[in-house]
Formats: C-alpha cells, sequence, structure tokens
C-alpha cells in the first residue's frame, strides 16, 4: 500500500510539483512534518543564540559581546524557543500526526483550516525574524514585553509583537481544530476514557489554546496600538496602568506553561506503557488531572507579580492556588512510578528520555514550589534561580519528552529503526550536560545573580564556568540526535507496523501510514493500554476485525 | 453515499463518523471560535471596568460627549438587523430562497448603514481634535484619555467585525446563488448568522456603557 509520502491531497486537488505537494498538502501528517522541519531549524537557530550566550558569560567582564547585543539576544532566544518553539511545539508536530490515528479517524475535522493554521504559523515566523536583517536589530524587551519598555524602546518590537499575536492566531486555530476532531471524529466505540492518555493531553492543551490566547492576543495589540496610534491603556504618563498588562500577559503565559507541558505528560503516558509492557496505573486519574491543571492553571498567575505590587491577601491566595497545581501535578508523577513498579523495564531510548525527563522535571516542579511560596520568591525572583527553574522544567522536562516522543514514534512516522546506541548516547551527553549546564545556576541565582544581564560578580565565575562546559555537552547531544535520525533514514533497518509492541490504534496501521490512515476504521471497546504477558491484548485481522 | 459502518467483536455495525460535511462538527467549531471572540472582548470590557472604577468622575464626563442619538440609532438598526438574519436562515430552511436572499440583502445594507453613522461619530470627534495621540487628548486628565482610548480601540474593533460581517453576508448571497447553501445544507448560512448575533450582542454592551454613564 502506498504512504503518505506517496499520494497526498491538496487544497487544489492534483499538483504534480513535489514542493507544492507539500505545502499545499491537507493530509495532518504532512502538516505534522512541515511544522516538525520548520520548528527544530529555529529550535537550533536559539540553541546558536543561547550558546553565544554562554560564551559571553564563561568569564566576567566583556568579551566579545554589547550589552544591548545581550539584550537582542536573549529576547530571541526567549521569543523563539516560547512562541515559536514550544508553545506550538508538540501539538501542531506531533500530535498532528498522531492525534487522527490515535483516535481512529482519516484526518483532522478541518483540514483546510489546519493548512491555514501551517501558513499563519509560517507569516509570523517570517514577522518575527524580519526584524533580525533589517537593520534596527531584534527586539529587546525579553520575551515578556514589559509595558512601558515596550512602549518606549526604539528596537524593532513591532514586527515581534505582531509575529506573536499572528502566531496566537494560529495556535487558537491549530487548537479549535483538536477540540471538535475529539468530539466528533473518535472511532465508534471509544468513549472519552478509552482514548490514550496522549490525546488527553492535548484535549486539555487545546482548551487552554483557545481560551487564553485571545487575552495575550488583545494585549499585545493594546501594545502595538500604544506603540502606533498613542493609546495610552498600560503608558502611566497617559493615565494607563503597565501592572494591568503584566496581570493581562500572566493570565496568558502562565496557562501557556501548561500548554507546554500537558502534550508533554501525554507522550509520558504512552511511552510508560509500552516500556514497562503493563497496563498505565491509574488511567481516570491522570486522565482527569490533565483536565484540573488546565483548570487550576488558569488562577495562578498572580506568583509572577509577587514583587510588581500587590496586596498581601492577592499574594496569599495566589502562592495558595500555586501550590494546588502541584497535587494534581504530584498525582501523575505518583501514577508513572507505580506504573513503573515491579514491571520490567526495557531501557530502550524513548525510555530513557522520559525517565530522564521525569527527574529532571521533579527538580524544576520543586523549585518552582519555593518559587510560588512568597517569601523565597522576593529573595529569588528575577535571579538565575528563576531561570534554573524554568529550564528544568522546560528544557529538562517538556523538551525531554518531545524528544522521547520522537524516539518513540520515529519507525511509525519514517517506516525505519534509528540505531539504538547512538540514540543512548546522544542521550546521555544530553542528560549529563542539561544538569551539569542549569544545576550550577541555581546555586548562583540563590547567591543572588541576577538574570538578563551580560556580566556579574567575579564570586559567580565558578558557577558559568561549568555551566559553560554542561551547554556545550548538551548541544552535542542534540546534534547527535540528528545525526542518528538522519542515519536511521538512510540506513535503518525495517520497522514493520509495531516494534515495540505498543497497543494504541496507530500501531495497528502500516509504518509509514497510507493516506487516509485507515482503510477500515476499527471498532473501539477496550482499554488503550491491555497488555496479556508481554504482548498486546487486542489484535486486529487486515480488515479490522477483532480476533483476539 | 453509503453510511461507513465499524464492526464489533459481535459483528454489528456501529456508524463511523467522518470528517466531510460533518455538520455538528461545524457547528461546534464555530462555537468554540466564539468563545475566543468572547475572551478578546472579555479582556477589553475587563479593562474598561478597572478604568471606570478609579476614574468614574472623567468617565461620566467624557460620555456626555459623546451622541446617545447616534449611538441609539446604531443599537436600533443591529437589533433589527439580527432579526432579518435570522428569519432569512428561517426562510431559507422553509425553502424560500427568495425571501431569504432579500433578507440577507437587508441585513448587509443595514450593517453598511451601521459603518456610515459610525463613521460620523468618528469623524464628529476627529474633528475636535479628539483620537488617540491627539495634542488636545493628551491634555485632558487622565481618565478622559484612557475613556477615548478605550472607546476608539473598542468600537473601532466591534467596526471591524462589522466589516468582517458584511463580508460574510456577501459571501453567504454568493454562495445561496451558486448552491453552496441550499435549504437542506444552511450550515454556512446559520454560522454567519450567528457570527451577526454575536457582533450585535457585543454592541448591546458596548452601547450603555460608553454612551449612557453620561446621561
Ligand atoms: C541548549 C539549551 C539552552 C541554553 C544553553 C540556554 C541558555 C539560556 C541563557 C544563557 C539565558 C539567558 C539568561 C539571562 O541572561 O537571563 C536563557 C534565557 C531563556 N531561555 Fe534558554 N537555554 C536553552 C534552552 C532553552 C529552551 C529549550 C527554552 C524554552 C523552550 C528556553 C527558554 C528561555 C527563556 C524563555 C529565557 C528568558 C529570556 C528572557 O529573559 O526574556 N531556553 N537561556
Ligand atoms: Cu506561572
Amino acid at each position: 500500500m502506498p504512504s503518505f509520502y506517496h499520494e497526498t491531497h491538496t487544497l487544489f486537488g492534483h499538483l504534480r510539483n513535489p514542493v507544492l505537494q507539500w505545502i499545499f498538502s491537507i493530509d495532518h501528517k504532512r502538516i505534522g512534518l512541515m511544522y516538525m522541519a520548520v520548528m527544530f531549524t529555529l529550535f537550533f537557530m536559539a540553541v546558536g543564540a543561547a550558546l553565544t550566550m554562554r560564551a559571553e558569560l564563561f568569564a566576567p567582564g566583556a568579551q566579545f559581546l554589547e550589552p544591548q547585543t545581550y539584550n537582542e539576544l536573549f529576547t530571541f532566544h526567549g521569543v523563539t524557543m516560547i512562541f515559536l518553539f514550544i508553545v506550538p511545539g508538540i501539538p501542531a508536530t506531533l500530535g498532528n500526526f498522531m492525534l487522527p490515528l490515535m483516535l481512529g479517524a482519516r484526518d483532522v475535522s478541518f483540514p483546510r483550516l489546519n493548512l491555514l493554521s501551517w501558513w499563519l504559523y509560517i507569516l509570523g515566523v517570517i514577522l518575527g525574524l524580519s526584524s533580525l536583517v533589517t537593520g534596527q536589530g531584534f527586539a529587546d524587551t525579553g520575551w515578556t514585553f514589559y509595558a512601558p519598555y515596550s512602549i518606549r524602546t526604539d528596537a524593532h518590537v513591532l514586527s515581534t509583537l505582531t509575529a506573536a499575536f499572528i502566531l496566537g492566531l494560529s495556535s487558537i486555530l491549530t487548537g479549535l481544530n483538536f477540540v471538535v476532531t475529539i468530539h466528533r471524529l473518535r472511532a465508534p466505540g471509544m468513549n472519552f476514557f478509552k482514548m490514550p492518555l496522549f490525546i488527553w493531553g492535548l484535549y486539555a492543551t487545546a482548551w487552554i489554546q483557545v481560551l487564553a490566547t485571545p487575552v495575550v492576543g488583545i494585549t499585545l495589540l493594546l501594545v502595538i496600538l500604544e506603540r502606533t496610534l498613542g493609546v495610552g491603556i498600560f503608558d502611566p504618563t497617559k493615565g494607563g496602568d503597565p501592572v494591568l498588562f503584566e496581570h493581562l500577559f500572566w493570565i496568558y503565559s502562565h496557562p501557556a506553561v501548561y500548554l507546554m507541558i500537558l502534550p508533554g505528560f501525554g507522550i509520558v503516558s504512552e511511552v510508560l506503557p509500552a516500556f514497562t509492557r503493563r497496563t498505565i496505573f491509574g488511567y481516570h486519574a491522570i486522565a482527569i488531572s490533565s483536565a484540573s491543571i488546565a483548570g487550576i492553571g488558569y488562577l495562578v498567575w498572580g506568583h509572577h507579580m509577587f514583587t510588581s505590587g500587590m496586596s498581601d491577601l492577592a499574594r496569599i491566595i495566589f502562592s495558595f492556588l500555586t501550590f494546588l497545581v502541584a497535587v494534581p501535578t504530584g498525582v501523575k508523577i505518583f501514577d508513572w512510578v507505580a506504573t513503573m513498579y515491579k514491571g520490567s523495564i526495557i531501557l530502550s531510548t524513548p525510555m530513557l528520555w522520559i525517565l530522564g525527563s521525569i527527574i529532571n522535571f521533579t527538580v524544576g516542579g520543586l523549585t518552582g514550589l519555593t518559587l510560588g511560596a512568597i517569601g523565597p520568591d522576593i529573595h529569588l525572583h528575577d535571579t538565575y534561580y528563576v531561570v534554573a527553574h524554568f529550564h528544568y522544567t522546560i528544557l529538562g522536562g517538556v523538551i525531554f519528552m518531545f524528544i522521547g516522543g520522537l524516539h518513540y514514534w520515529y519507525p511509525k512516522i519514517t517506516g525505519k529503526l534509528y540505531d539504538e546506541g547512538l540514540g543512548r548516547i546522544a542521550f546521555g551527553l544530553a542528560f549529563v550536560g542539561f544538569n551539569t549546564l542549569w544545576f550550577p545556576m541555581f546555586l548562583a541565582g540563590f547567591l543572588g545573580n541576577p538574570r538578563r544581564y551580560f556580566d556579574y560578580l567575579p564570586d559567580f565565575t565558578v558557577y558559568h564556568q561549568i555551566s559553560g562546559i554542561g551547554a556545550l555537552l548538551i548541544a552535542s547531544g542534540l546534534v547527535m540526535i540528528v545525526y542518528t535520525f538522519y542515519r536511521g533514514l538512510r540506513s535503518g533497518r525495517e520497522a514493520g507496523p509495531n516494534p515495540w509492541n505498543a497497543t494504541t490504534l496507530e500501531w495497528h496501521i502500516p509504518s509509514p501510514p497510507p493516506l487516509e490512515n485507515f482503510a477500515k476504521i476499527p471498532y473501539v471497546d477496550f482499554e488503550p493500554y491491555e497488555y496479556d504477558a508481554g504482548e498486546p491484548l487486542v489484535q486486529f485481522d487486515e480488515n479490522f476485525r477483532r480476533i483476539r | 453515499m453509503q453510511q461507513e459502518m465499524a464492526y464489533d467483536a459481535q459483528g454489528q455495525p456501529h456508524p463511523v463518523a467522518d470528517f466531510h460535511d460533518d455538520y455538528g462538527g461545524a457547528k461546534l467549531g464555530f462555537w468554540v471560535f466564539l468563545m475566543t471572540e468572547a475572551m478578546m472582548f472579555g479582556t477589553l470590557f475587563l479593562l474598561f471596568a478597572i478604568y471606570f472604577y478609579r476614574h468614574t468622575e472623567s468617565y461620566v464626563a467624557s460620555s456626555g460627549h459623546l451622541d446617545v442619538w447616534l449611538g441609539g440609532t446604531n443599537t436600533v438598526i443591529l437589533l433589527v438587523s439580527t432579526y432579518t438574519m435570522g428569519l432569512g436562515t428561517m426562510m431559507l430552511r422553509r425553502g424560500r430562497v427568495r425571501a431569504a436572499v432579500l433578507l440577507v440583502g437587508a441585513t448587509t445594507l443595514m450593517a453598511l448603514i451601521f459603518l456610515g453613522i459610525k463613521a460620523v461619530e468618528w469623524n464628529m470627534e476627529i474633528s475636535r481634535g479628539i483620537y488617540p495621540g491627539s495634542g488636545v487628548l493628551d491634555a485632558l486628565d487622565r481618565g478622559e484619555i484612557l475613556f477615548f482610548g478605550l472607546y476608539f480601540v473598542m468600537t473601532g474593533l466591534h467596526g471591524l467585525h462589522v466589516i468582517a460581517g458584511v463580508a460574510l453576508m456577501s459571501w453567504v448571497l454568493l454562495l445561496i446563488r451558486s448552491g453552496g447553501i441550499r435549504p437542506e445544507h444552511t450550515i454556512a448560512m446559520k454560522n454567519v448568522t450567528l457570527y451577526w448575533d454575536f457582533v450585535h450582542l457585543v454592541w448591546i454592551v458596548l452601547f450603555p456603557l460608553f454612551y449612557m454613564i453620561g446621561v
């Protein structure tokens, strides 16, 4: 059967040209891969910017960067990593590819809208990057665009703001598409509690995309209007209140943190059963906790503003609510541990990344609690402690999960197997490198090293140098992954439909999948993760009739 | 086309949902889209409320400058226009295509009149030197700057939605002509009607906020 690489639907019927066949394809799998190609290019650009920063920070004093250049660099790094990479990240790439496969659907509900989201994303990328080459330099506000500085600075924030706005629109459309797809296109028999947990993660994420993104969208639009027309909503000289900007910004951006992490949690819940060959422990608890994290996540934004002027009562409430989020998150982590307990764990590459991510994320989460408590936060606010905390959750947590997912679904997407040995070495490099990179920054921040400075006191030199070495290690690990995947494509063995003995629907169809995924749609009246002596319990014949 | 079936272990058939022409999906999708719109306008209303609380007096004073009669006329126009639009969908469903076309046409016309009146109003403010960033406005007190800032942003954004409405209704008319909307296939029309309802609802809230507090 020809795979989706060989034939496709496009917006304009049958196109001959292979490039046009890709960029106008309305097949969710191709769109997912296009996102992947662009996003990882951007990711490596942002890693490049980070390495440049780390090089500048290798010794105290100015090395080779102007302070202003450093400001632009961390803004570029932050904006790219957050708005262009990790927020759209997992849903747009693996989500787009896997959601219909795992649901037993032939595509998402609105394939054309899906393509439109991709085009909007590309437009956002072009606008965002344009200021790199149009002369006046990149924005220098940090990725948070705090007013009134973002209204006053001469740097090129206008195009960056517009880009963020358009990217928001793209993200809303993806979320909308996923919500409708999940409600409408589940295979017959598959009720909500028979859906794989990755879909639960995407579902909770999609609601955050839909309900939170418009808030930041209009807020950024107001800043755009302030810069161009002089409307004074956040400008204190005109009576506007910049603290309101912070409120509105974080009402979106805190839930956005969960928007990044929930799909990652979903990946963990897919990989663990496959490599322990057992049903996941506490399926319902994990599913419900995704939804409740999304819900509570709306109520905690104030913990970013303990130092920006807020009543004591408000601070206490926000602090309390912040601690509350730890509960459903803890539930998930305990369920994962319980799944592994006494299981025969198969330590292949995806599993290693997932285990690493659980460790890193736990560190990131616990240090997050110290920041959610008012007292420590006053001390640690805007120090490297914060920077270390969020890199632990996002890079060490989410991105490790993402990479784990990429390894896990690599055979499904490409039809090939990658080299396990190379994969494990790359993981080792990245894991050791990551902890060498960020652990010292907890200490530096605790001792008072502020963030967003291109220089530091000589006392902090040793921490920054260890950190610099870590950065090189993790970067080489990342490059090695690319090499591993490339080699797998060139000379990997054929994967077959189900190399991991996994149970969810996507593993019952050929790898890579054919154009409309399922020749026949299966009837799903079974739990997503059922094993019988290490083998998937449920088996179908080629017509998708149950034979076991 | 024949309904596709999936068979369970007992051999019982179950209908398979398909993304082509999924009426329920299109409807759900549009509702979700309206939620995002509501969040966006909701944020602006929140800002309005906060600044109103802080600068009540200057808000009331500035509101007195707006023309209640023009604003009120526009409110009536929008109310009538949602009615005609809804009636249009009903007519179409009953197979009375010509009546539907006339009603949608009338709605479009009313939307254009709304925009015309809005333009007159904006023009009145602007000719008094009151617009965002103007010297006259920036010399007023802070509550008034905020009031007019929000006035132009919110009515402007609403106006953009009306313009989009005109475009959508013209598209509906085209679709009816080309057979894309038929009595037994009205989802696009229903969604546009829903959209127009939303646009009118936003105005129903905007109007008292901006025009009535000074009365
Ligand atoms: C190789 C990996 C990475 C390295 C070496 C790195 C390094 C850095 C450095 C040196 C800073 C500047 C700290 C300061 O001066 O305040 C920074 C800031 C930041 N990084 Fe990373 N980073 C990496 C990956 C990531 C990833 C994967 C993300 C998110 C997806 C991320 C998000 C951010 C954000 C949001 C900031 C703050 C920017 C701002 O202050 O506006 N980083 N990173
Ligand atoms: Cu937060």
